[in-house]
């Protein structure tokens, strides 16, 4: 039923996302269309932190009580995370080669992004490479945890450091309201699709891991 | 119109991302579901013996 009401939503945010994307919003003056990337780069930016922020909780609490449902949670929104990161990885790269002239330089903001990736796989590979599920989920929730540290950093790796990317323009009024109302349209619209995207995987998870129990319970008899 | 294919080459890659990766989790439900059904079969061989 969740995932029912989520999908609808997100594919009618979605379609009103591209609308207000190619249809409604003007151009800007500067960059020209090549800045309409900004309306789906933001929102995937946004919704890998707020992955990642669940993964955060959900590691403490798993930590805490130990109990698989928040290793589970912590372990869907890292993987969703992962592929919103290399989304606006991609996106911003793309956009970087008209605006600046490079698909990639060694800047704040895209650096400490590239080191948020990296530590967010590693969340993933570190459970395949441990001994046993508990211990992996154990290492994972540390990784989760401390790798968390580096979201507050790429957010403010543009205030704190000089960058070539740009400066804040969400709420410091640098959008004119049609640019605003499309960006809001679009973040909805992405986390609605982190919601459903969420939702089934956790469900993925809980089968699957009533699934091996099922079949040890049964090789145990 | 200038830059226009950097702006459709992001939208495709977004697009083509989410949809490898809704398909990867379409496989992973058929390969649990196909995975059920032969425990459920184990267990009726179980039973009937």
């Amino acid at each position: 039923m969740v995932s029912k009401i989520l999908l609808a939503v997100s594919a009618v945010l979605i379609i009103a996302s591209l609308a207000l994307i190619f249809v409604y919003v003007p151009t800007e003056k500067t960059m020209g269309v090549v800045q309409r990337i900004f309306y789906w780069h933001v929102p995937l930016a946004w919704n890998s932190f707020l992955a990642f922020f669940i993964v955060f909780i959900s590691s403490i609490a798993y930590l805490w009580k130990r109990s698989p449902k928040w290793d589970i949670l912590a372990n869907a929104s890292a993987e969703v995370g992962v592929v919103f990161t290399t989304l606006f990885l991609i996106s911003g790269s793309v956009w970087a080669k008209p605006v600046w002239g490079v698909w990639w330089t060694w800047e704040p903001r895209l650096t400490t992004a590239l080191v948020l990736w990296l530590v967010y796989i590693a969340y993933l590979l570190v459970r395949s490479y441990a001994s046993s599920s508990e211990r992996g989920a154990r290492f994972a929730a540390v990784v989760g945890i401390v790798g968390f540290l580096d979201v507050p950093i790429v957010f403010l790796s543009i205030t704190l450091w000089r960058t070539q990317h740009p400066s804040p323009v969400i709420f410091t009024g640098g959008l004119v309201p049609a640019m605003l109302l499309t960006l809001i349209v679009s973040i909805f619209a992405f986390t609605a699709l982190y919601g459903l995207l969420l939702v089934q995987r956790v469900a993925f998870r809980k089968d699957e891991a009533d699934l091996k129990r099922m079949k040890r319970l049964v090789e145990s008899d | 119109m200038e830059n226009l294919g950097y702006l459709l080459a992001v939208y495709t890659i977004v697009w083509l991302v989410i949809f490898g990766y809704v398909l990867v989790l379409i496989r992973g439900q058929k390969r649990l579901r196909r995975e059920v059904e032969q425990l459920k079969d184990a267990l009726k061989d179980k039973a009937t013996k």
